[in-house]
């Protein structure tokens, strides 16, 4: 056990300084800029930053099924079944165009690992970041997510924030 | 002298009744106050808040979960003594609590080696701690033991001479008459405030507190339980009521502790006799007993609050510097201030 | 103080002394204890065997793989841009730090550079997630040493970190923003100000560990001259990061090594300590921690405008070739061997991570100390289980 040099106040007493300063300051009334620093949680809650990993919401219209989330996603958690469908031509008397329909998109949010590799490679703008985190389920079952259970999420969907100052616009979404 | 004639039995109940309040008020105000409240404020948050009004009845909840637990006994352990293990500790509470007087009639017994027997009986709680440790048939739990039981004696020293010192000074081993001679003497002639041993006996106070706080196993001298290193020492194997019980015992206990300080130190229950023209105790007037345990809670909550902050603050020690500490600084520190009192004594 | 060479001398001479009383005078029985795998002082599954003679260790094992998830293996059936979402979850605590090292390995083997926005950016990340992994160290530091406040002050003033990092990158523990040849997005706006006042306050969070920890005559007590490991017994082991700086060896890759990174960019500082016990890497990672604020502060001062993505083909092929990157982490030296065969994905990784090779030292310096000093020797070599397994 080395010596210490003794410091002018000793550190046992500026310890104790610390905590009782913490102390008064959660004592302090939230107006005086006291109180707590944690939340009470369903009571108030703390809203995540815009560009927050929550929960996907899908915008079924424009799902061309072309697979490239599934493909990308690492742990497989997306399930997508499509058709072929007639649509009417753009023009008039041209010959009907052929569309991907979805039936079936689920995700899997047991499996899911919040990536976001999914929502990055859409390339049709078809699957979005909500920050809405509190969809937890009793059973685990409940946590696949249908087609029209994400396409509810895309209320919650905020608009992409603003880039700081010298960034570069970037294109697409 | 109480008015109403009280039959024996009745007596008794009122002491057993009383007694059982006397540990468990003084803990409960510590869990709830201290160890709910205070050390969430001083971690800036704000600690339980759901169960009932500012997380009042959380004590309450917690007393009803363990309760329902199971109680597990390891199959190795030596059953008995692992089951018996957590009443000792208990008990040692209740014993040491019977000394204490709360007011000029409310005690639960007064004789004249009050100190003395304050002094002997503190150390039950050890036996039970070092049974608990061995018993578990645990590695952990036995090193826990080990380390309560080496501690807990290397701190029972420093105590008794600090306590010492206030015997001396008072010429009385019996703490009834420990507080009346803390208010009846006078400063130089000044009574304003009685005379408080905390003023001359500083020293004895500080290593009675260090003492009291390693006796309770709080941090900076909570080794045998150590929940980083031991796990939870010699409660490591408990489970449902038994942990309860000691969880009770030690907070109970650094009640009851933070109650004998304020009794050697502090003035007791008294409030300076000369206020009221008092002078002996039997002049002191009735309400004294629903007064005085009032007082001695409010003093026991700042003493407990004291050993809570340190408990919050502080790192631990380890066990040998826990030992070098005990017996290079604080015993001869207390001898000297025994010896310092000695002689003031006769000076004077 | 007495010097190093004496003081390793004396813990020799104690493990030496511990293993005659054990084995011949006294003929007594030692104590094998199990330290984990679930234990609180091991932060996760660990398990290390020691051996006792009353609470002295007389040997001392660590026993890893409690919680291998098998990521070199993972990565060899996923393509680039989804491996950094495995190996972020390494060090959980440092996590955009993990992805670095990686990208930059694929970038060497596609001789790409990322554009200098981009590399100041990732330079902050890296920081920020320095400052949030080492934050919870000097708070759980007080927890294994018994003080139990100190981490929830880190918890508090993490959680500010976690927010400037959930802010960018959208995710609090695994941003997964790294991307071949740049990042995933720019910074959202007003990030400068928040992040340069958090920066404040974790100067502000170093001196209050300061005051409550490290100033503590109790603490010092219990580091001082407890654990030493000597710079050339440090170099043998292969540490690496604060715990090879405390050890008197002034060996930081983020200066010592060219790389696509701005720290060459900034004026800081490296720290070293001479003593190299439990209290000099302790002393390290503080002033590591207030380094990092001042590097973060002046990065964001000198942020360049441009883009963040060089150009980049849209199916990412990363040719033929080997490439070996490593980067000072937040735990030590992290460093990524990839194997390409011209695939989507790596035909290999070689996962070189900081707390495998810091514990490694475990049994020599384990040896002739108690069980409380082997709890403080092991919260100061500051290890994370998903580092030591992945």
């Amino acid at each position: 056990m080395g010596r210490v040099r003794k410091p002018q106040i000793p550190g046992l007493l500026k310890g104790l300084a610390v905590t009782a300063r913490t102390l008064a300051e959660t004592l302090k009334p939230k107006k005086l800029g006291g109180g707590a620093v944690t939340v009470q949680y369903p009571h108030e809650k703390e809203t995540p930053p815009i560009r927050a990993r929550g929960v996907i919401g899908l915008r079924e219209e424009n799902c061309t099924v072309c697979m490239l989330c599934v493909r990308s996603c690492p742990d497989w958690c997306i399930y997508i079944e499509g058709h072929k469908e007639l649509a009417p031509p753009r023009r008039a008397g041209g010959a009907p165009r052929k569309v991907n329909k979805l039936d079936r998109f689920d995700i899997d949010y047991a499996l899911c690992m919040y990536c976001g590799i999914c929502v990055e490679v859409c390339p049709f703008e078809a699957i979005f970041w909500s920050p809405e985190y509190e969809f937890s389920e009793p059973r685990i079952a409940d946590l696949l997510h249908d087609m029209s259970r994400l396409g509810e999420w895309m209320e919650t969907v905020p608009e992409a924030p603003a880039l700081e100052a010298g960034a570069e616009k970037k294109k697409g979404k | 002298m109480l008015a109403v004639e009280i039959p024996y039995w009745g007596q008794s109940l009122i002491r057993v009744l009383a007694g059982a309040l006397a540990v468990l008020v003084p803990a409960g105000t510590i869990v709830y106050l201290f160890l709910f409240k205070m050390m969430s404020f001083m971690q800036s948050r704000l600690g339980p808040m759901e169960a009932g009004p500012y997380g009042s009845l959380q004590l309450a909840a917690e007393v009803g979960k363990w309760m329902q637990k199971e109680d597990i006994t390891p199959a190795k352990a030596d059953r008995r003594v692992f089951r018996a293990a957590p009443l000792i500790v208990l008990v040692s509470t209740f014993v040491l609590v019977a000394v204490v007087p709360f007011g000029p009639d409310a005690y639960f017994t007064q004789f004249d080696a009050g100190v003395f027997y304050m002094l002997a009986v503190s150390s039950i709680s050890t036996l039970g701690i070092l049974l608990a440790g061995w018993s578990s048939a645990n590695k952990y739990s036995l090193l826990g033991g080990l380390r309560a039981a080496g501690q807990l004696i290397a701190y029972e020293l420093p105590m008794v001479l600090s306590v010492l010192g206030v015997v001396i000074q008072a010429g009385t081993m019996n703490l009834q008459a420990i507080v009346f001679k803390q208010n009846t003497d006078s400063i130089f002639g000044w009574d304003g405030i009685g005379y408080p041993y905390i003023l001359t006996q500083f020293v004895g106070f500080l290593i009675f507190m260090i003492a009291v706080q390693a006796e309770l196993t709080q941090a900076p001298f909570d080794m045998p339980v150590a929940e980083s290193e031991l796990v939870s020492g010699y409660m490591t194997e408990y489970s449902g009521f038994r942990f309860l019980i000691f969880f009770i015992a030690e907070f109970a206990t650094a009640g009851v502790f933070a109650l004998i300080a304020s009794v050697l130190f502090l003035g007791g229950w008294g409030v300076p006799f000369a206020w009221f023209d008092w002078t002996t105790i039997d002049s002191v007037d009735d309400w004294m007993n629903v007064a005085g345990p009032l007082l001695m809670l409010a003093k026991m909550t700042v003493l407990a609050g004291i050993i809570m902050w340190v408990r919050f603050t502080y790192p631990r020690f380890r066990e040998d510097q826990l030992q070098r500490f005990a017996w290079k600084v604080l015993i001869p520190l207390s001898l000297a201030n025994i010896m310092v009192t000695a002689v003031c004594k006769v000076v004077w | 103080m007495t010097d190093l060479a004496e003081r390793q001398k004396l813990s020799y001479i104690a493990a030496q002394a511990a293993d005659a009383r054990l084995n011949v005078e006294l003929e007594t029985e030692g104590m094998t204890l199990n330290i984990g795998p679930q234990h609180p002082a091991t932060h996760g599954t660990l398990r290390i065997i020691v051996r006792l003679d009353g609470e002295q260790v007389v040997w001392a094992e660590p026993s890893a793989g409690y919680m291998h998830r098998g990521y070199e293996k993972l990565t060899e059936v996923r393509t680039f841009p989804q491996i950094t979402t495995l190996v972020n979850r390494i060090d959980w605590l440092g996590s955009f730090a993990n992805e670095v090292p990686f990208i930059l390995a694929a970038e060497k083997l596609m001789e790409i550079e990322a554009p200098p926005r981009t590399q100041h950016i990732r330079t902050i990340l890296f920081e920020l997630s320095r400052i949030a992994n080492v934050s919870l160290f000097l708070g759980d530091l007080g927890v294994q040493l018994g003080a139990v406040t100190p981490v929830f002050y880190a918890f508090r003033d993490r959680e500010y970190v976690l927010n400037l990092i959930e802010s960018v990158t959208g995710g609090r523990f695994h941003p997964n923003f790294d991307r071949i040849g740049g990042l995933l997005d720019d910074l959202p706006a007003g990030f400068i100000t928040e992040c340069k006042q958090v920066m404040k306050r974790l100067r502000a969070f170093c001196d209050e560990i300061e005051d409550l920890l490290f100033g503590n005559e109790i603490f010092q007590a219990r580091l001082r001259g407890i654990g030493v490991i000597p710079a050339d017994v440090a170099k043998q082991y292969g540490l690496s990061g604060a715990n090879l700086r405390a050890s008197g060896v002034d060996f930081d890759l983020r200066r010592d090594q060219v790389l696509p990174l701005a720290y060459d960019k900034v004026d800081w500082k490296v720290w070293t300590h001479p003593d190299g016990d439990s209290w000099a890497r302790c002393w390290v990672r503080l002033q590591e921690t207030r380094e990092a604020t001042k590097i973060v502060d002046q990065l964001l001062d000198t942020l360049p405008a441009g883009p963040i993505m060089a150009k980049v083909p849209r199916i990412i092929k990363v040719p033929e070739g080997e490439a070996w990157v490593s980067t000072e982490n937040p735990l030590g030296e992290m460093g990524y061997y990839v194997v390409s065969k011209g695939d989507l994905g790596p035909f290999r990784v070689k996962i070189r991570s900081a707390s495998f090779n810091n514990i490694s030292v475990v049994p020599w310096v384990l040896r002739g100390v108690y069980v409380p000093d082997v709890i403080s020797i092991l919260a100061s070599l500051y290890f994370i289980l998903g580092d030591i397994d992945r």
